[in-house]
């Protein structure tokens, strides 16, 4: 217990000791600060050519038109991979259903992954599809962040800047860099790195064992910091090779919130008021804490069913590796399930029945816990929003946020960003039951059969991309959907605040009276709090009640299915 | 049309720059400065590849410490439409992805726990790891199987639990993970020290 809440408290500390500096170096790389790639930058933007100023719907438009661009290239490249380099295995080419699946998943940041990497992907496919869509998805959210804070904080202003000026500089100064050093380190403590594709060994007792190989630390670098996750091998970073101590451990599960909560700090210095910034910090390190202590409690009990077999001093140990042990698994369950990462190091199928619902209820409540590279703040600021319209009501005030007056038009679109969860997970996951797919794709009997319908559902809505893997998902149906779901969940936030961060670059603000409701201080956090808690309740409670909630009850008394 | 030409351009440079660039450049530095880890940290015995540091394989021999239960499986050899379980199958990681109300776990478990004796045994012997690789077993896990081995071999059980002892790893940098024992690294001190 000591040892292991010591492993959390380094892993907290470490976090914010890289986040606060990290925050104000991304500040400088997207206000035109730091310069020390601009030759490169130069040549790149030169061929682009379009480097004016744009209003939010070209901004808007310029990201949609490169994720396009990004989603054919990256359906070619799986559906033809078989006619393309670098196929040691020599794979096939994805089924269209497959391939549209996946090149889904990995240009919305969602790295959900219906197939095993090392049964399915070239190395071709791995590099030049996924490693590229991990960090250009990436640098698209990262710019939508920063075109929204540029929007906050703007006076009177028509424009937002330039998403091919702030995607090119995410990830000039900030992910390929990033991305190089983390890899190293990678490499020096143990992660393969060859064009080879498996060598044949001869194992004690005589067996002939294959170990699947590949460029994994380039990749796995890649996949935590861009907060993406979508694993080389089947099984993500559990996989020895893709994470062999608890020292790659610990580095990834920082470099997956690293950047992720660098933004709070990188807003409040684009906004002009770094308590801003830190108010969501702390509002969003409440929630991850609160998600950790109850993760945590679930899985050090054990589970009930295997009292008399297990010992239970380790705690739940099925889908779980030696190296990492409890607390290990614990932290990035939680880190990965806050951050709309998705890579996983243990097997959230057999999490206890409350640690899988931890884990789904980060998703559902919009990857909003330091969530997703860029987005994860713009989600949290479509709640900021709808909690300063609530605490407007309350006292009878026009709410305002930076001293702008929130108005229907702002809280008409947050209020619409309410839907996506509820209709990509709630009406999505009653259509496969009603059609009878969810039934033949669950893999367990009972209520938890249950939630590995609705994780899935929650995990593509909410772009986050880990799974209760005991689910089936490589169907025409499933692949369909959960795209759409993938889809919905990305855009279905990016639109609409960036049209808020439109509408407000416009507005003047008005310097601050005895009767501003101020947005940094413990009683607003309280508020944000409370107001996420609430609609995540309010819209799921009623599905985890069947799912995860039924699951619990019955294996504390005693049934299994 | 200068959005689409942007759009365009800049996917093909950054295919380029992130998509081969990156991984191969790293490749080539992981190749010339980190070959042993790049190359999956083979153990070799003579020329003969063995298997790696980092992956567990199969024992099942009573004169060898046995890893965790498996949840891989491979190709049918006799019907390629189906699987069979092939445990620590190197090619295709998984894990059982069964519910902690899964009777078929429930009943897994038991059965585990019950080939190894009476009463709770360590967690890791009696369920599957993530990865269907765990190279690692507890130092409880080990220890339990000292009485199986010494007999397997012949030896007295003080010194295969004193070589079981030597072979514990602690905590990485005395703070991160679990204490832990490589299988394959024990077994092959084992066969160095008690043939």
């Amino acid at each position: 217990m000591q040892a292991d809440l010591l492993q959390a408290g380094i892993y907290a500390l470490s976090l914010l000791a890289l986040a606060v500096p990290l925050g104000w170096y991304m500040a400088r790389v997207f206000t035109g600060g730091v310069t020390f790639l601009a030759p490169v930058e130069r040549v790149i933007l030169g061929a682009a050519g379009d480097g004016a100023e744009q209003g939010w719907k070209a901004y808007a438009a310029a990201l949609l038109l490169f994720n396009a661009a990004g989603f054919a290239l990256l359906f070619a490249i799986l559906t033809f991979q078989h006619r393309l380099p670098l196929n040691p295995q020599g794979f096939d080419g994805l089924s269209w259903h497959l391939a549209l699946n996946t090149a889904i998943s990995f240009v919305t940041n969602t790295n959900w992954q219906s197939y095993g990497g090392e049964t399915t992907l070239s190395h071709f496919s791995q590099m030049a599809g996924l490693t590229t869509q991990n960090f250009l998805s990436a640098a698209s959210g990262m710019a939508v962040a920063v075109a929204v804070a540029r929007g906050f904080a703007a006076r009177q202003a028509r424009h937002l800047g330039n998403f091919w000026t702030d995607m090119t500089r995410a990830i000039l100064y900030i992910l390929l860099p990033g991305a190089i050093v983390l890899a190293i380190a990678f490499l020096a403590l143990g992660m393969p790195q060859t064009l080879l594709a498996s060598v044949d060994a001869t194992t004690l007792e005589g067996a002939k064992q294959t170990l699947a190989l590949g460029p994994v630390a380039s990749q796995v670098a890649i996949k935590q910091l861009g907060t993406n996750g979508g694993g080389f091998f089947n099984v993500n970073s559990a996989h020895p090779f893709e994470n062999p101590t608890a020292i790659t451990n610990l580095l990834s599960m920082l470099a997956i919130l690293a950047i992720p909560a660098a933004f709070t700090f990188t807003y409040g210095r684009m906004v002009g008021d770094r308590r801003q910034g830190r108010a969501l910090f702390v509002a969003m390190g409440v929630l991850l804490v609160a998600a950790f202590v109850a993760l945590y409690a679930a899985e050090r009990f054990g589970n009930p069913l295997h009292l008399a077999f297990a010992d239970p001093a380790a705690g739940n140990m099925e889908g779980k590796e030696v190296r990492f042990g409890v607390i290990g698994s614990v932290l990035w369950a939680v880190t990965t399930t806050a951050a709309s990462n998705g890579s996983v190091n243990a097997m959230h199928d057999s999490l206890t029945p409350l640690g899988g619902l931890v884990a789904m209820l980060n998703i559902q409540l919009g990857e909003i816990i330091y969530g997703g590279v860029g987005v994860g703040l713009t989600g949290m600021l479509l709640f900021v929003i709808l909690t300063v319209f609530l605490a407007g009501l309350m006292v009878g005030r026009t709410p305002e946020y930076l001293g702008k007056k929130i108005e229907a038009r702002e809280v008409k679109l947050a209020a619409l960003t309410l839907l996506v969860m509820p209709i990509g997970v709630l009406v999505f996951g009653a259509l496969a039951i009603a059609t009878g797919t969810a039934q033949t794709s669950v893999q367990d009997q009972g209520p938890h059969g249950l939630s590995e319908l609705i994780y899935a559902y929650s995990s593509a809505t909410g772009n986050n991309g880990s799974a209760f893997a005991g689910f089936t998902a490589n169907t025409p149906f499933h692949n369909t959907m959960l795209g759409l779901a993938m889809l919905l969940g990305r855009f279905g936030y990016i639109l609409p605040i960036l049209a808020i961060a439109g509408s407000l670059a416009g507005k003047t603000p008005a310097a601050a009276t005895a009767g501003t409701f101020p947005t940094h201080g413990p009683v607003f956090v309280t508020l944000l709090i409370l107001t996420i808690l609430i609609v995540g309740a309010l819209t799921f409670l009623p599905v985890l009640a069947l799912g995860p909630i039924a699951e619990h009850v019955s294996v504390l008394a005693g049934r299994a299915f | 049309m200068s959005q689409l030409r942007a759009a365009l351009v800049l996917t093909v440079l950054f295919t380029l720059l992130t998509g081969l660039a990156y991984p191969l450049a790293i490749t080539g530095l992981g190749q010339a400065m980190f070959p042993h880890p790049a190359n999956g940290s083979l153990v070799k015995r003579g020329e003969v590849v063995i298997g790696s540091a980092l992956i567990g394989q199969n024992f099942t021999a009573d004169r060898y410490f046995h890893g965790r239960p498996s949840a891989t499986s491979a190709a049918d050899p006799a019907d390629a439409t189906k699987t069979i379980d092939a445990p620590y199958n190197a090619a295709n990681s998984t894990g059982s992805n069964l519910g902690p109300s899964s009777k078929a776990l429930a009943e897994a478990v038991a059965a585990r726990a019950q080939a190894l004796g009476e009463g709770p045994q360590p967690a890791d012997l009696v369920t599957s790891s993530a990865s269907g690789l765990d190279p690692h077993i507890s130092p409880a896990g080990a220890l339990a199987q000292v009485a199986r081995v010494a007999q397997a071999r012949g030896k007295p059980e003080a010194e295969i639990r004193a070589l079981v002892e030597r072979q514990i790893e602690g905590r990485d940098l005395g703070l991160l993970g679990e204490p832990r024992v490589n299988v394959l690294a024990l077994n092959l001190a084992l066969d160095a020290a008690a043939p």
